[in-house]
């Protein structure tokens, strides 16, 4: 049961071959017996989540069910869920019971009756690709311990891989979907900007900002993606589309899609057998009908540069709301109001947070904004008019998703900078507002490598459909940690 | 002081006539008990996100329109980042760069009688931005209350160039504002409940000079203040210079109660706003066909009105400018003219600038809230025109249509009969009587003393009760004497 | 560029964030090493180019006037770390 796909679970619910209080409680007890080797979940609530199984038979019982109706998933802890303790990885919400449900929690709750696991660890406010800036701990990377599982959804990406979940959200605004899924061995999809609502999901860099699903498979991505995606008038960023199956195209064959190589994503700046496993799967690629083009993005060596003003700049402003007056973490001595503001924020936060924060309120300071600020986002649309060039002569970009495999704990924690530079393959997709996914693709030192696949926008379903016939084709995703039994 | 000129500029907090928020579903129904209308939203609980209110656009369009305004196109909203308690997000919602409303113009009447004059004042800028929650100082051990049922308010900031050179002429552009928004329906103007508030930049220079160094004036929620204000800053600004002492840009709250205003806060405390547009936001679009249809809605506008009162009633700039201060007087003034016709329009207008305007006046009474209706008015005028009653017996009339003493001005003149004599006949026994009854006068009079005249003909009109036609009595009188 | 330990300690302040020398030392440091990264932005020639400041290219949507939230004052301030009588405590603000 534990390693099912979606759809096979769907069935076995459907057919009564197992109830959804029974499967909820076969992961809930996984998740007691291997979380605290791993520390994928940072808060679990049994009696919610079988409360919620049993309210899920009751619809399956009345024939009122929906394709995920009765599945357990889990939810990064970035998503507000009303009665649920709501962290983001930050010591400033460790006490902090979400009075509210974002958008797409209500959605997989009430709508399509999906039933939570609990709330899974991540960088603190998603600031981080590694899992390390967590207040509640690294997350263990199932098929390394001494290694990282990827951030900043690092502990969906590590649940689903230990089988703690059959699959999960996340959230990727520099590549934290499709970073830690790459580290992990699982297929991730960030859709394109405004598909899935942010109502609710905790804000880190609001205009690059993409919930999307993490699982084994791109059918089960696409299957979970339907619950998660859809309009919603509470978020002025969300795309007025009529709803769309995002399974439909999944077994198209690949006969003629044209696979755009990007010159700068085989340079220089990515281990050998990173390279090797992704050429590898463009062979395979071939083997199923498509062709590659080399296209070229030119200003994307700027993506990473352009990003840390950008984010760190709608960070700042984002995070002002943290200030211990109406929830949260508030400094237990304090004496004037500004002592309060500056011992709570100083106390609340980590170092990391602290200093995108700080960068965020330098480059938007008087006398910088344009020197900096304004020419981000000048930049920000070179890398997006980039990619309009490269779909003009290509279906989909291909390249690697990490330059490397997950790298040890504690490795790149005391320099920033390496940190950021893990990220070179993945910002500029959130830049631009575009669609991404990584998909196994092969293992190096015994480790998983991701091979990125970037969409044109609202290509999700084609993406899916690549990722797919890729799937039926390869075994790559279907691995498991040796350790996780 | 007249080597010294004033400047000043005005900015306004104008709140929209919206019941709910600008940027969420919760309501701005004043006097609610405390937190009680903050949503989730206006509490920037961690995740929520702002949509903004068709309503609160379409506010500022209707001004940007009844202002000879740029209405722009697209418009930008922008986070201004500071940290205070009654601001949740630790930002608020505004526009910088690219606000809604782009320029225009108020012309406004200074002073009155034949000291009035004209003046036109510049508007700079108007944008949509929130209003923040309050502050509730009264002791909690020691601490702040923080009531954020206002947060999220909707506002539009109107700014002015520093166009004014007298409280008096910032007062007056305040009342014009003030009446502009209350006609066009965009605010309700309760200034006791801060639904419009002025702050005023004062600066003061020699005749010529370029501008000097100005403070703000904060939060001035009555128009008396606002003179007040300015004249303390004023008077305060110059004695510093004349000491020797320059002007350090400040921000300034006033004290009603001591008459002063007091520094808050210099130019080197202050903040770094750190502005930029809001990713939450996209831009504001406003459409040519959204804006020709609010063109459409508008009702005809003070400036319209005045100029039509000149052009077709005859009236005075000043009456013109004076019945249409406010949408109400206007109102009123047009339905008193409805009943006693163009013709009677400057009687009209003399009637309910002075005698109805005193008359409310002396009870503490606003023109809607008149006792006599513009209906009962344009009847008595008409029986003025008409020369059913005089002058004076109108003035009866009036009090006794203000006391509820008939329906009608001609139901009063008849219960109390009041009508003018006109009979000649009648006239001339009343004229005999007084003369041979009066026979000193009448040889004064024939000496020559005109004084005597008069004397006979208020023993006529006592004889009359008032209610012979004046011009009869004289014409008679006269001839009588002659002969 | 490099950021001077004043400026450090003046963008802490801005945003509310008390930090010891030591840490505004470190952070010079580590904010320095971060901008060198940044600063190759400097060199692109940007002239001309359209600032993007969101992912897509739309106008904001519109909501109704309409009052549609009720009062839940009670439930947000159950997670709220000081309250008395409807109110949010502070330490006194100073006008």
């Amino acid at each position: 049961m534990i390693n099912k796909s979606l759809k096979d679970l769907s069935q076995a619910l459907a057919a009564r071959q197992i109830s959804s209080v029974e499967l909820s409680a076969l992961f809930l007890d996984r998740i007691e017996r291997l979380n605290p080797e791993i520390n994928a979940f940072v808060t679990v609530d049994r009696e919610k989540t079988l409360a919620m199984a049993r309210a899920a038979d009751a619809r399956i019982a009345a024939g009122t069910a929906g394709p995920l109706t009765g599945i357990p998933v889990a939810q990064k802890d970035i998503f507000c869920a009303e009665g649920w303790t709501t962290t983001c990885g930050s010591k400033m919400l460790a006490n902090f019971v979400s009075p509210y449900d974002a958008t797409v929690i209500r959605k997989m709750h009430a709508e399509a009756g999906l039933v939570s696991l609990g709330k899974t660890n991540m960088d603190e406010f998603a600031m981080g690709s590694s899992n390390e800036t967590s207040y509640f701990g690294p997350v263990k990377n199932p098929w390394d311990r001494s290694r990282v599982p990827g951030g900043s959804s690092g502990g969906s990406a590590a649940a689903v891989a230990a089988r703690l979940a059959p699959a999960a959200t996340g959230t990727d605004t520099g590549g934290s979907i499709r970073q830690p899924a790459a580290l992990c061995n699982l297929t991730g999809l960030k859709p394109t900007y405004g598909v899935v609502s942010r109502y609710g999901m905790i804000a880190f860099a609001s205009s690059l900002d993409q919930g999307g699903p993490m699982a084994a498979s791109a059918e089960d991505c696409a299957l979970l993606l339907n619950t998660m995606a859809g309009f919603d008038e509470r978020d002025s960023t969300s795309l007025e589309r009529p709803t769309e199956d995002y399974a439909r195209d999944l077994d198209k064959p690949l006969n003629g899609l044209r696979i755009g190589l990007p010159r700068e994503f085989f340079g220089e700046g990515c281990d050998a057998a990173v390279m090797a496993a992704v050429q590898a799967a463009i062979k395979e690629y071939e083997k199923l009908g498509a062709t590659c083009v080399e296209v070229s993005l030119p200003n994307s060596h700027l993506s990473v540069p352009a990003y840390y003003v950008i984010a760190p700049a709608e960070a700042s402003s984002n995070l002002s709301r943290f200030d211990g007056v109406r929830y949260g973490y508030r400094a237990p001595e304090y004496g004037s109001l500004d002592d309060m503001y500056m011992k709570t924020r100083a106390q609340g936060f980590g170092a990391e947070v602290k200093r995108r924060i700080l960068i965020g309120a330098y480059v938007l300071s008087h006398g910088y904004y344009d020197a900096y600020y304004l020419q981000a986002q000048r930049i920000r649309r070179l890398i997006a008019n980039d990619f309009v060039e490269a779909f003009k002569s290509c279906d989909v970009i291909m390249g690697p998703t990490s330059p490397s495999i997950a790298f040890k704990l504690g490795e790149k924690a005391a320099d920033p900078v390496q940190m950021y530079l893990s990220d070179i393959y993945t910002i500029a997709v959130n830049l631009a507002g575009l669609p991404g996914m990584s998909i196994p693709c092969g293992l190096a030192e015994e480790l998983p490598v991701g091979l990125q696949l970037i969409g044109n926008y609202f290509d999700e379903a084609r993406l899916l459909n690549v990722a797919h016939r890729f799937q039926q084709a390869t075994d790559w995703h279907t691995r498991r940690p040796a350790a996780i039994a | 002081m007249n080597q010294w000129e004033v400047v000043i500029g005005i900015e306004t907090h104008a709140q929209l006539a919206t019941v709910s928020k600008i940027f969420s579903g919760a309501s701005t129904a004043f006097g609610a008990e405390p937190n009680t209308q903050a949503c989730a939203v206006d509490l920037a609980l961690p995740g929520v996100l702002p949509v903004l209110n068709r309503k609160a656009v379409e506010c500022a369009i209707r001004f940007g329109l009844a202002i000879g305004a740029h209405v722009a196109p697209r418009s930008v909203f922008a986070r201004k980042n500071y940290f205070y308690p009654d601001l949740p997000k630790g930002y608020q919602i505004s526009q910088f760069e690219l606000p809604v409303v782009q320029g225009g113009a108020i012309t406004v009447q200074v002073g009155s009688g034949d000291k009035a004059y004209e003046k036109t004042i510049t508007l700079t800028r108007a944008h949509l931005e929130e209003d923040a929650g309050k502050s509730l100082h009264e002791d909690f051990h020691g601490k702040s209350g923080i009531d954020l049922n206002r947060a999220g308010t909707p506002l539009l900031e109107i700014v002015t160039e520093p166009d004014m050179r007298s409280s008096d002429e910032a007062v007056a552009y305040a009342r014009a504002l003030h009446g502009l928004v209350r006609w066009i329906g965009i605010c309700d103007g309760n200034m006791q409940e801060g639904s419009f508030r002025c702050d005023a930049n004062v600066s003061v220079r020699r005749p010529g000079a370029p501008f000097g160094t100005r403070r703000e004036i904060k939060n001035l929620n009555s128009f008396r203040f606002l003179k007040e204000a300015i004249d303390f800053e004023v008077q305060w600004q110059i004695n510093e210079i004349e000491e020797g002492r320059a002007i350090q840009q400040a921000t300034v709250l006033f004290d009603p109660d001591t008459g002063e205003t007091r520094t808050m806060r210099t130019k080197e405390d202050a903040h770094d706003y750190r502005y930029f547009p809001d990713p939450d936001l996209l831009p504001l679009v406003i459409s040519a066909d959204w804006m020709e249809r609010v063109r459409g809605e508008l009702p005809e506008l003070p400036g319209q009105k005045r100029e039509r009162f000149m052009r077709d009633l005859g009236l005075s700039t000043y009456d013109a400018g004076t019945l249409t201060a406010s949408q109400e007087i206007a109102a009123y003034f047009e339905a008193t003219v409805a009943v006693a016709g163009q013709a009677n329009a400057k009687p009209c207008a003399n009637w309910v600038m002075v005698d109805l305007a005193a008359r409310l006046n002396k009870e503490g009474k606003e023109i809607v809230e008149s006792p006599v209706s513009a209906v009962q008015l344009g009847g008595l005028i008409q029986r003025i025109a008409d020369n059913t009653i005089s002058n004076n017996i109108a003035k009866k009339v009036f009090e006794a249509l203000w006391n509820g003493e008939g329906a009608t001005a001609d139901e009063v003149i008849d219960k109390q009969g009041l009508k003018q004599i006109t009979d000649t006949g009648a006239i001339e026994k009343l004229v005999d009587e007084v003369l041979a009854a009066n026979a000193a006068n009448v040889a004064e009079y024939k000496a020559g003393k005109e004084k005597a005249f008069n004397a006979l003909v208020g023993q006529v009109m006592k004889a009359a009760k008032g209610k012979a036609n004046p011009q009869q009595v004289n014409e008679l009188l006269k001839a009588k004497l002659a002969g | 560029m490099s950021l001077t330990l004043e400026q450090v300690k003046r963008i802490a302040h801005l945003a509310r964030i008390e930090v010891s020398d030591d840490e505004a030392l470190t952070t010079q440091g580590h904010l320095n090493g971060i901008f060198q990264l940044i600063e190759q932005m400097q060199a692109v020639d940007t002239a001309g180019v359209e600032p993007m400041a969101h992912a897509q290219d739309l106008s904001q949507r519109l909501r109704d006037d309409a009052v549609t939230e009720a009062d839940r004052r009670a439930a947000f301030q159950a997670v709220a770390p000081e309250t008395e009588a409807g109110l949010y405590l502070v330490p006194k603000v100073i006008e």
